[in-house]
């Protein structure tokens, strides 16, 4: 692809423009970085290449994007209300285009954990990023990792000590603005949660307006012995943007995490999400909910390794898909040799609500132990007639009848998550989503059967 | 019962019915006025839940001829649900499970679409719990049971049940019942016809599809009529229900049915 190898110069050049900041460690991180990017190039669906097999990123290749760390800032706290889930009770940290905007965040004042820009705690905090930075978030087959982690420069850094809760909700607000032209950013995410500590993390992509913007984040996430993390990332961004997400997560003993994925936003979307069990008694619970219309593309990649024994995962995942958009579900479950007692079950569900729709999913599991409970399932269907025949029975028109199913199909993911103030905000974005293009929808669908006399 | 001078609720007239190449009711008349009770009997592939399907308005049948009217209009000229906020209610052999719909405010929902189609206000919220909560009660239904998905999980017995609580709360004219009684042991029978005695009165009418007469033992029929081949062979009283019992159903069909089937 020419066109490729030309965007991937712009982004050499980019680089070769960035001012050195930070600790040498991190400069030479970067370095190494932009120069696997080079040999990696972006990924392509050449054969073998599992992965990326049914998701094309040669409209982001080929694409021309300015890197503007921070800029331009056109962003009031009101625009946020009005485009992010918000809540005051909330500790929000607000970042426009990769840059923390403090003016926007709310004012933290915890002196035992740190929630803070990941620029600030570079310089305060050197030590305990290092030991946590790039570490569970490899580029070395990845090439978006490499770009991320070659203009790492800010993004939100999430600590919580030993034995210590963060008692309100974190919020992590992303957002991406277009200047002149479409812009690319480099969103980061370290959250470290340390022995017998808790919190709870909102990680959330937003964009301003119809932006055209390309958002490469990457977040790590590391659960130490005992510790609970309950995590949630939500793809909000514009239909017309493009977003490549990595979230990588280790896990120690004992220790949970539970997490919650809705995408709604993007012309493609790519939630890449790694969960490692690296300790007896870690478990992992992953829920998700995918809503595409128009000519969405949004790809779920789940890969969640069972390093060692007594392990435990499950993994929910659903998509409601109309217009002529497509979904991509592909989920891997490795039980690695002697991880005997895993228990895992992984499932993805799709409504399909358009004939033009397409859904590829696709759990598989490798286990290379003896003594474990596996299982995985996936189904796409239709809304189910009978169901909606019964509906209408009780005097619901078709319309009403058909949003209940809809909502009751998304209520299964969307009742797992806890903090009510974001439940009915995403319950409400899920339906707006399906609404967003419900003209073309409809004009697509058949008529309601209706039963004539000779 | 003197009300055959005035005009009928439902009047069905030679209806004739086909799913596929299959013809399934083949000139079935039935007239059905306020205040009566109708069992339709008859042995398996009669044609007993067509008919309940095709006037509640299930899609996938072909109406080949005939004519049905309700409350003097066309029947069919109604979508499904302009039937049921019109007063016609199917109580359905299976019911359907609705995963994350919640029962109670599936029922809320419903009873909102009938009262805005009769210029009614929505239902205040404790109003309607309140009167839920009666209605359940009478009915011996768990109320946990509608803070679940609608039928999800239910057994048998609390599908059936959930049908005749949601007549009752709904309150229609015309209450279709299509084999009520399968799969319900003698306590749970005993409750769903208690259900539908209640609902009973001057002015509603029920159409009762039944295989077997035990139903019949607690909900008096004023008419039965029984159904073969689609086509109502007999009609007669609850005697006719009796007879049925001791003879079975080979001695109405017609000679050269009998020896074709």
């Amino acid at each position: 692809m020419t066109q490729a190898i030309a965007s991937h110069d712009r982004y050499l050049a980019d680089f070769k423009n960035l001012s050195p900041e930070g600790p040498s460690w991190l400069q030479r991180l970067r370095a190494s970085a932009i120069d696997r990017f080079q040999e990696l190039g972006f990924p392509t669906a050449r054969r073998g290449n599992e992965p990326w097999k049914y998701t094309n990123v040669g409209p982001i290749a080929e694409r021309e994007f300015a890197y503007a760390l921070g800029g331009p800032a056109r962003v009031n706290v009101d625009d946020l209300r009005a485009i992010a889930p918000w809540d005051d009770s909330w500790d929000t940290l607000v970042f426009v285009n990769g840059r923390h905007a403090p003016a926007l965040s709310s004012r933290l004042e915890a002196p035992r954990q740190r929630v803070s820009s990941l620029a600030s705690a570079l310089e305060s905090d050197a030590d305990l990023i290092e030991g946590h930075l790039a570490q569970h978030a490899s580029f070395e087959d990845d090439a978006f990792i490499a770009l991320n982690t070659a203009f790492l420069h800010d993004g939100a850094f999430v600590y919580v000590p030993d034995g210590h809760s963060i008692p309100a909700t974190v919020h992590l607000l992303y957002v991406s603005t277009d200047g002149a032209a479409p812009s690319v950013s480099y969103p980061r995410t370290l959250i470290v949660a340390g022995a017998n500590s808790r919190a709870t993390v909102i990680e959330s992509y937003v964009s301003v307006g119809s932006a055209r913007s390309f958002t490469n984040a990457v977040t790590e996430i590391v659960v130490e012995d005992g510790a609970q993390v309950q995590h949630h990332r939500l793809l909000l961004e514009s239909v017309e943007s493009f977003h490549i997400g990595n979230t990588r997560v280790y896990l120690e003993k004992d220790s949970s995490f539970s997490s919650v994925s809705f995408a709604a936003g993007a012309a493609i979307g790519r939630n890449d999400f790694r969960v490692l069990l690296d300790a007896p008694g870690a478990s992992c619970s992953l829920n998700g909910l995918y809503v595409t219309t128009g000519t969405q593309h949004i790809d779920n990649n789940m890969n969640i390794d069972h390093a060692k024994p007594h392990t435990t995962s499950r993994l929910y995942y659903k998509g409601i898909l109309d217009g002529k958009s497509k979904a991509v579900f592909g989920g891997l479950v490795l039980v690695r040799p002697g991880a005997d007692k895993t228990d895992s079950y992984q499932q993805d569900k799709n409504l399909v609500l358009s004939d033009e729709a397409e859904v590829d999913s696709k759990p598989s599991l490798e286990i290379y132990a003896d003594d474990v409970k596996c299982g995985h399932g996936a189904t796409a269907g239709a809304v189910a007639e009978d169901a909606i025949f019964y509906m209408r029975s009780r005097g619901l028109d078709e319309e009403t009848a058909n949003n209940l199913l809809i909502q009751g199909f998304a209520s299964e993911i969307l009742d797992t998550i806890q903090i009510e103030p974001l439940r009915v905000d995403l319950e409400r974005r899920a339906m707006a989503a399906l609404l967003r293009h419900s003209d073309v929808a409809r004009a697509g669908r058949q008529p309601a059967p209706t039963e004539g006399s000779p | 019962m003197s009300n055959n001078h005035t005009k009928p609720l439902l009047e069905v007239r030679n209806l004739h019915v086909s799913v596929g190449d299959n013809k399934i009711l083949e000139g079935l008349s039935l007239s059905v006025h306020l205040g009566e009770v109708h069992a339709i009997m008859g042995p398996n592939g009669s044609g007993k839940s067509t008919l309940t399907n095709v006037l509640a308005g299930r899609p996938g049948y072909a109406i080949t001829a005939g004519e049905v009217t309700y409350e003097g209009v066309n029947l069919f000229g109604l979508l499904s649900d302009e039937r049921a906020r019109r007063g016609i209610f199917l109580a359905f052999q299976y019911p359907v499970e609705l995963p994350g719909i919640r029962n109670r405010e599936f029922l809320r929902t419903a009873v909102d679409a009938v009262r805005e189609h009769r210029g009614e206000k929505k239902i205040a919220i404790r109003d309607f719990n309140k009167m839920l909560e009666e209605k359940a009660k009478a009915m011996d239904f768990d109320p946990d049971l509608m803070k679940r998905s609608v039928n999800e999980g239910f057994s048998g017995g609390e599908k059936k049940r959930n049908e005749i609580l949601q007549l009752s709360v709904l309150d229609p004219k015309l209450a279709l019942l299509d084999e009520t009684d399968s799969g319900l042991d003698i306590d749970a029978l005993k409750i769903v016809s208690a259900g539908v005695n209640q609902f009973r009165g001057p002015d509603k009418a029920v159409v009762l599809v039944t295989h077997y007469q035990r139903i019949l033992n607690y909900i008096t029929p004023d008419y039965v009529h029984v159904l073969i081949d689609g086509r109502i062979v007999r009609s007669g009283t609850r005697d006719l229900a009796l007879e049925l019992e001791s003879q079975g159903y080979e001695w109405l069909r017609e000679p050269a049915e009998t020896a074709g089937s």
